[in-house]
């Protein structure tokens, strides 16, 4: 049961007309880690999410979440009591107070935490009393995020939930995520922000035009990707550090810069057969992963 | 005790973690019996994913560094041996100062020493002792 992924898709499809927002996604979202969504604004993460969830109906392919077929409206019924979701929008009342809003939702769901939503609400500092209407962007987020987390589901997907938030807010949400991935939550969230997402993430999936182009663990990354900039006596030949892992060859002169997902040591051990003057190993970071990933695309 | 993990650097926050956690017992920072907070603890204070400080444990623990106790967190048990750990760690660096004084001698500025020492440092341990 624990060892079933929490999401799994099959060539996974969403088609507008011609264009194609998502296509052939094949994920595997492992459970009780912080799995983070990356892609570029329109890369089709929303899309895949809404698919995820039943919102909207896939064009071609299959998927299940927590085991249950999103395309089947029973199963998929039964996957909502278990997940919880956080939209980008965001999409609250804006007539209720804080307050009402959150008896409202409470109503709602059996896997309420009464304790949690009394310690979210605190720590948030929203004013229950409040109109939702007059509250600031980041206090709707608080206030959206606080509904999802005051529940103790098994999923936990969220949109583009730092959209809006100043840093302080970011971090709180991150500390959330963190707290909620130490109840034994699985959490999926999508985001553009690298920054916000290489510290929390155990793992990362890179979504660039509807397509998949990265499925990797983040301690996996730190430890493979190099650049390599080294100098030689005369401009040597590009193809001798076409080898496997090596992403990229940039030369200029008698320098050449490196980009490899890992094999850096026999990059290395090629440049010292072509007498290298001086090399320089360094680690690259996922905000370079992910804009080397994404230009190669 | 303090850490800081550096979510840039090119090595798994884990490993940054087990790291830190070592050279505190090194140096006396840490000792034996002193309690670590707990992995839900660690993890919301500095942010990082509740599977970074588990890992870190329980590798701390392989290597008998770290004693989990159930429900009441992980303690630190120092055996004899770390502190000559600390009379290593002396004589390496004085191993250090006397080999860059030689690299100075030979022409080298500070730049291209450290670019060589972290080109070196790089390596995995089993490829470093193949040559």
């Amino acid at each position: 049961m624990t060892s079933e992924p929490a999401i799994l898709t099959h060539g996974l499809t969403k088609s507008y007309g011609h264009d194609d927002a998502v296509r052939g996604l094949d994920l595997s979202i492992g459970r009780n880690r912080i799995t983070a969504f990356l892609g570029r604004n329109g890369a089709g993460k929303s899309t895949t999410i809404k698919m995820l969830l039943g919102l909207i109906r896939p064009t071609s392919g299959s998927g299940t979440v927590l085991g249950k077929q999103i395309t089947d409206a029973e199963q998929n019924r039964r996957m909502r009591q278990r997940v919880a979701y956080v939209a980008e929008d965001k999409s609250l009342y804006g007539y209720m107070t804080v307050e009402q809003t959150i008896n409202f939702a409470r109503s709602f769901y059996s896997d309420w935490h009464v304790d949690a939503e009394k310690k979210l609400l605190l720590d948030s500092e929203l004013p229950a009393n409040r109109k939702v209407k007059s509250l600031s962007k980041g206090m709707r987020t608080k206030l959206a995020l606080l509904l999802a987390f005051a529940r103790r589901p098994e999923l936990l997907i969220l949109d583009e939930p730092s959209e809006g938030l100043d840093p302080v807010g970011i971090e709180d949400l991150l500390r959330t995520l963190v707290s909620c991935s130490a109840d034994g939550v699985s959490v999926f969230f999508s985001s553009h922000q690298i920054a916000e997402v290489e510290r929390v993430a155990d793992h990362i999936c890179i979504l660039d035009k509807g397509c998949l182009l990265m499925d990797a663990s983040v301690d996996q990354l730190r430890q493979s990707y190099r650049r390599i900039d080294m100098v030689f006596p005369s401009p040597p030949p590009e193809r001798e550090f076409q080898i496997s892992g090596v992403k990229r060859i940039r030369t200029a002169g008698n320098q050449v810069r490196i980009f490899s997902s890992g094999n850096a040591e026999a990059v290395v051990e090629r440049a010292r057969n072509l007498r290298v003057v001086s090399v320089e190993v360094a680690p690259v970071g996922l905000r370079d992963v992910f804009l080397e990933t994404v230009r190669e695309n | 005790m303090f850490f800081k993990l550096d979510a840039t650097a090119g090595q798994p926050l884990y490993l940054q973690l087990m790291q830190q956690i070592r050279h505190a017992t090194e140096t006396g920072a840490l000792k034996d019996g002193d309690q670590l907070p707990g992995i839900r603890t660690l993890a919301e204070k500095l942010v990082v994913s509740p599977n970074t400080i588990a890992k870190a444990y329980s590798e701390l623990e392989h290597e008998g560094l770290l004693e989990l106790r159930h429900g009441s967190g992980a303690f630190v048990c120092v055996k004899r041996r770390i502190r000559s750990m600390a009379d290593s760690v002396h004589a390496a660096r004085r191993r250090i100062r006397d080999l860059i004084e030689r690299l100075r001698d030979d022409g080298l500025i500070d730049e291209e020493i450290r670019r060589a020492f972290e080109a070196e440092l790089l390596f995995p341990v089993e490829i470093a002792s193949k040559r």
